[in-house]
């Protein structure tokens, strides 16, 4: 027979881990059944399940929050930086890992001192003033780009020292130029790295208001982080007439679906990025 | 190495794969940084086009007792303090549990806990507003609910509670991404260990002390260090939890930062952005010699 003790070992365990699962959950349950109810029996923001399914208010939502543009702004954001950052990381650390002269060391450290660094949004207004990048979509692919420059060279820099050298001699004897060495070579096997470096900045990007926030004044161009800001303003508050939760918690559930998709698809690489950045490397 | 094969490795490797990303960097990371430092010394503004040297006017206006910037500095270190200590003891309970505690089902409670760091802190912060509302949130209806009346406060409306209503949400929010790493690194610890102290006679205790903790430090560093880049540039939650209010109850650097550019005060914005900058240049020389400190050993 099981003693007590054994069987609270046992259980126990269990029971706190389910417990800790559903207090990160909740809130994101109880938009999901907010989302679905209507304004009345939403303004309490109760857990219950919905008296009657309104679907409705997605498609309010989505005429409403703009929410379609903003979509394709925060694809077009996050995509974008994604492929631009990840792939110029990638050809500053395969050099700065391959080739370790004085000068590479420091652009090393020089470049990774950016994960550190805090942003100056006042001369950086400037900058984007100088470029004509300011106020313009492709002004925020450029800084989101720029932005993740300094982990992603960190990651993959970890990465490129486990593969063998003697790859890039057999290369080059075959007669391949330093760019067909990188793209044909190398890049294949960097695919594990990319991946995460990809996923991991594809969803900061997606997260990050504070761009927009900054350099972003037509709504066209925003993304929908900022999109679902504005549309809470317009319709969270009490003294609104329109306003409702309902309507609130299906533009959230909106926003937070494609990023607990890509979770949920690509956590392996997700949480193994983050121990390789942090543990390892 | 001779020169023949330096030449060799400048031609295999050559500086033209560097030069894009450095270029990016330098022109949207290094130059505003460095003539931010600059311009924090001028009455730079919105209001005129003309930029004059004022030695260290805006400084001393940041440092002044008779402004409120002082209190921003000591929120952005409370929230920082705070919430290394709550991710660290939550994050390593957690871990420990998952760890030792559960036997199955161990990735699925990983990828559950982890989930709020991925959403983004603009949607987290909405849905905390609503759940922290005193008359109609769910917090408050469900303490109510149990007869805990007296724990019902007014999360965010209280100045003396918002911003450790604040602090709560973004250990809520961060606290799995610590778990993440922490369990990673007990994952790393010889299970012998354990049980040579268990025969030994040590309690469950005196193991955690003597063999988790001294051997989990590289870990621990390692999350403290995040934590403080992460703490000390806040912004997204404070600014969409409470905006720097009641009052200036949670205001920190960076919702300083976003005020003075609000209003233009671009002089004064720079000196606050130079402050936090110099936090950061000392916090990040560490978190650089951390990493590669733990790249060598691997």
């Amino acid at each position: 027979m099981l003693g007590f003790s054994q069987l609270v070992r046992r259980w126990g365990g269990q029971a706190a881990a389910i417990l800790a699962s559903l207090v990160t959950l909740t809130p994101i349950y109880v938009m999901a059944v907010n989302s679905l109810k209507s304004k009345a029996q939403a303004s309490s923001m109760g857990i219950e399940l919905p008296s009657e399914l309104h679907p409705e208010n997605f498609l309010t939502v989505i005429d409403k929050g703009k929410l379609i543009g903003s979509f394709f702004n925060s694809v077009l954001y996050a995509a974008g930086s994604t492929i631009l950052g990840t792939l110029l990381a990638a050809m500053a650390a395969f050099v700065l890992s391959r080739h370790r002269s004085p000068i590479n060391r420091f652009l090393y450290f020089f470049l990774i001192m950016g994960i550190a660094l805090p942003i100056n949004f006042f001369t950086l207004t400037t900058m984007m003033q100088v470029t004509h990048l300011i106020n313009t979509r492709q002004g925020m692919v450029v800084l989101y780009s720029a932005m993740q420059i300094p982990f992603a060279v960190f990651l993959i820099y970890g990465f490129i020292e486990a593969i063998p050298r003697e790859l890039d001699e057999a290369a080059i004897i075959d007669g391949c130029t330093p760019l067909q060495l990188f793209f044909r070579v190398i890049f294949p096997l960097l695919t594990p790295v990319l991946v995460t470096t990809g996923i991991l900045s594809f969803l900061n990007t997606w997260n990050d208001f504070l761009f927009p926030l900054y350099y972003l004044d037509n709504s066209d161009n925003w993304p929908m982080t900022l999109a679902v800001y504005n549309f809470y303003g317009t319709f969270g508050q009490s003294g609104n007439l329109e306003s409702g939760w309902n309507l609130v918690s299906a533009d959230i559930v909106l926003t937070i679906l494609p990023v607990i998709v890509i979770y949920l698809l690509g956590q392996r690489f997700i949480l193994s990025g983050l121990t390789t950045g942090a543990i390892k490397g | 190495m001779g020169a023949s094969v330096m030449k060799l490795s400048v031609g295999r490797y050559p500086l033209y794969f560097i030069v894009p990303a450095l270029i990016l960097y330098i022109a949207f990371f290094i130059i505003p940084s460095l003539s931010g430092i600059v311009y924090a010394f001028t009455d730079w503004s919105s209001y005129s086009d003309e930029v004059n040297f004022v030695g260290w006017r805006n400084f001393q206006k940041v440092f002044s007792p008779g402004e409120n910037y002082l209190a921003y500095i000591g929120h952005t270190l409370v929230f920082t303090l705070l919430t290394i200590v709550f991710k660290t003891v939550f994050g390593l309970a957690l871990a420990l549990l998952l760890d030792r505690g559960v036997k199955r089902f161990i990735n699925i409670y990983r990828v559950m806990i982890y989930l709020p760091a991925v959403l983004p802190t603009l949607v987290v912060a909405l849905i905390f507003r609503s759940i922290l509302n005193p008359a109609t949130g769910a917090l408050n209806t469900a303490l109510r609910a149990v007869g805990l009346d007296a724990l019902a406060l007014r999360w965010l409306v209280d100045p003396h509670i918002a911003l450790y209503s604040v602090i709560g949400v973004d250990t809520w929010k961060g606290v799995g991404y610590i778990m993440v790493i922490l369990l990673a690194g007990l994952q790393t610890i010889p299970r012998d260990y354990y049980e040579a102290a268990e025969i030994d006679g040590a309690g469950a205790w005196s193991r955690l002390w003597y063999i988790t903790l001294p051997l989990l430090m590289p870990a621990i560093v390692v999350v403290t260090v995040l934590n403080v880049l992460y703490g000390l540039r806040v912004f997204d939650i404070v600014y969409a939890m409470t905006n720097g209010g009641p009052g200036y109850a949670t205001e920190v650097l960076s919702t300083g930062i976003f005020k003075a550019f609000s209003k233009g005060q671009y002089g004064l914005g720079t000196a606050i952005s130079t402050v936090l900058f110099f936090l950061l240049a000392i916090a990040g020389y560490f978190v650089i010699r951390l990493l590669e400190r733990g790249r060598v050993r691997d």
